[in-house]
């Protein structure tokens, strides 16, 4: 109760405090600081390896990190079951690799969560399942599976998908990252248009153009630890490390 | 717009005609045309032979003679109005299906309507009122009919039909099997029952218990609670190291003799239980391949909507492995129908066990064992043809939106 109030009294809706995570010996995040605000576009960058995936997926605890606290919308991230359910609720998660369910059509794969988590009558969800669809600009491809759509559509159907449990952070990890190069743009498109409507994001990309544009701050990773973190400008302009310069360096200059 | 103007200047090559198909497939080199002659000498020879033995040499005497007791064993033939009745409440769901389905589920309801039809030719039961031993089978095609039109303008659901399923499946063994002490529904020994009707019966009972079974196993393998992974492992590996007859003989003979006397449970059900443990242990293993070809991100997805395990498995996990497995539950299922004549050993007279009987029952027929084994050979293969054809056509369906 206090931590909801304090949460809400300064804005703060994800507070991460020295969190470490070993996968058997190796020391993947190794104490992690990070203050995130209501509305915040935060972009997460660095070498592959650098634990930036590892960490946002810590928020939602798709991985359970083993010392330190998250704190999520004023809940503690714990082994209590019933918090890591009401914390999913409130996060949308996409994904590098889509993840939809090839089983189910494109508008079964949105009206998912409304219906079995939120308990939505079915006709009800359909139709906030369309406006999302419409959001993210595929309301024809509603009846179609997964499989008959373009990389771009199918990433765009997992925005949708997220967005259907109409949670207050989406995190993306690498979403474009499997795209072909001209479809990159259309799901960049949607994540803008989530972004100045005043969703809090979590984003892990190497779309530097995208970063300059909606993000509120950066944090480059490497080793398991935030380097540096600032605004995009602080960034790209003045980047104070030495590993920083080095890596952007490496994918501006491509 | 520019794959229209290739189609319009290349046209696609036209099928060759029936002389080209046969000089290209059949006659293309010395070696082949010999090859596809002496085959066709061969296959002549022996399709003759195999008419002439059909139509002339065979004496068929031991089927036509009673073709009921092929159908329902010694099932009292004043009673067999169960079974047509048994029968109406299948062919009106099947007919409901079809209304719903439509598909695969129209071909099925017009099969049955068809072979259903066909027991009009059938030589009515001694004591029996002939007419309505006769029209008994004609109104199986009419409730086909009925269950599709009422299916088409009620609008019926899927699950409505399930439901109508799950109904006669509670009351089809009781109005088999009768009431204890009631008069209109006498209670008939199911010692009395026997052929295709017990054969289908352990078949279709054992099938639809052991699928639950079988996917409760692999779920209980893949558990991460010891208890359960090791029980789950114990049961599946130790009925897969045994044959199916020890394990009749177990469920039939060896658990009766540790029950308390006074609880005596019916020789048909011991029979099917050992069937559905059989049959479940290696459901269970195909049921898990398909569960670990999931890709994890699957179950990531699934946890990041919120869904909680019991809905991931339900919802995500299951249908996606099932859908994987189809041709090799269907293999399963059709062998498990096979292994049915299996319950001849502990005494259950199942189709192969009246075919037997028949052959023992006159001195003439002694001599006409071949005819009744390849009867029952033709039933037993023309069964199994049309499950395997059906999950072709279920996997064609069901394949939508996979690859």
């Amino acid at each position: 109760m206090t931590d909801e109030n304090m949460s809400s009294g300064n804005g703060v809706i994800i507070q991460c405090t020295d969190v470490h995570k070993w996968f058997d010996e190796f020391h993947a995040l190794r104490g992690v600081d990070m203050e995130v605000k209501k509305g915040e576009v935060i972009v997460i960058f660095g070498p592959s390896g650098s634990g930036k995936s590892t960490f946002i997926r810590t928020i939602n605890r798709l991985e359970e990190h083993q010392r330190g606290t998250i704190i999520v919308d004023g809940i503690e991230l714990t082994h209590d079951v019933r918090n890591i359910a009401t914390v999913r609720s409130e996060i949308g998660m996409v994904f590098q690799s889509f993840n939809l369910f090839p089983h189910l059509t494109v508008l079964q794969n949105v009206t998912l969560s409304p219906i079995w988590v939120k308990k939505m009558p079915k006709d009800e969800a359909e139709v906030l399942g369309r406006q999302l669809l419409n959001r993210v600009g595929i309301p024809e491809q509603a009846d179609k599976f997964p499989v008959n759509l373009s990389g771009g559509q199918q990433q765009r159907t997992a925005i949708a998908r997220a967005l259907a449990m109409q949670p207050k952070i989406m995190l993306f990890d690498e979403p474009t990252s499997a795209l072909d190069p001209e479809m990159i743009k259309e799901v960049l498109d949607v994540m803008v248009g989530l972004a100045k409507s005043g969703m809090t994001m979590l984003v892990v990309t190497h779309e530097m153009g995208f970063a300059r544009a909606v993000a509120d701050r950066m944090f480059f990773f490497d080793e398991g630890l935030v380097v540096e973190s600032g605004s995009p400008a602080d960034i790209f302009d003045r980047p104070q490390e030495d590993r920083t310069k080095l890596f952007l360096s490496q994918i501006l200059t491509h | 717009m520019g794959v229209t103007t290739i189609e319009k200047r290349l046209a696609p090559p036209r099928r060759p005609g029936a002389i080209a198909w046969l000089r290209k497939n059949l006659f293309n080199s010395w070696l082949n045309s010999i090859l596809t002659v002496v085959t066709v000498v061969v296959l002549i020879f022996i399709l003759r032979a195999v008419l002439e033995w059909v139509f002339v040499n065979a004496d068929w005497r031991p089927i036509t003679r009673s073709p009921l007791l092929y159908l329902v064993g010694q099932y009292p033939r004043g009673e067999l109005w169960r079974i047509a009745v048994s029968l109406w409440m299948v062919s009106f769901l099947f007919g409901l299906g079809w209304g719903v389905w439509r598909g695969l589920f129209r071909a099925f309801a017009l099969a049955l309507a068809a072979v259903l039809s066909a027991g009009v030719f059938l030589p009515p039961p001694v004591d029996a009122p002939a007419l309505l031993f006769r029209l008994s089978w004609l109104i199986n095609p009419l409730l086909v009919f009925l269950g599709f039109f009422l299916a088409s303008w009620l609008h019926l659901k899927g699950r409505h039909v399930l439901i109508g399923w799950l109904i006669s499946f509670i009351v089809t063994p009781i109005l088999l099997r009768g009431v204890e002490g009631s008069s209109w529904l006498p209670s008939v020994e199911t010692t009395l029952w026997g052929g295709l009707l017990v054969t289908l019966i352990l078949a279709v009972g054992g099938l639809l218990l052991a699928f639950p079974i079988g996917i409760l196993l692999a779920l209980g393998r893949r558990s991460s609670l010891s208890v359960v992974h090791y029980s789950s492992v114990i049961v599946i590996e130790a009925v897969r190291g045994v044959p199916l007859i020890t394990i009749l003989f177990m469920t039939s003979i060896i658990v009766a003799l540790f029950l308390p006397p006074e609880l005596r449970i019916d020789r048909l059900v011991r029979a099917m239980a050992g069937m559905t443990i059989f049959a479940a242990a290696y459901i269970a293993e195909n049921v898990r391949g398909g569960l670990q070809a999931i890709e994890s991100g699957q179950i990531e997805a699934a946890k990041a909507i919120g869904l909680n395990n019991i809905q991931t498995i339900v919802l995500i996990e299951l249908p996606q492995a099932l859908r994987a497995v189809i041709p090799s539950l269907v293999g399963q299922f059709i062998s498990l129908f096979k292994d049915t004549t299996l319950a001849v050993i502990v005494g259950i007279t199942e189709l192969l066990a009246i075919g037997r009987a028949v052959i023992q029952s006159d001195s003439e027929f002694i001599q006409l064992q071949a005819e009744v084994f390849v009867f029952i050979a033709v039933v037993f293969f023309v069964l199994s043809s049309v499950m395997s054809y059906s999950s072709r056509k279920l996997e064609e369906r069901l394949g939508v939106g996979e690859r």
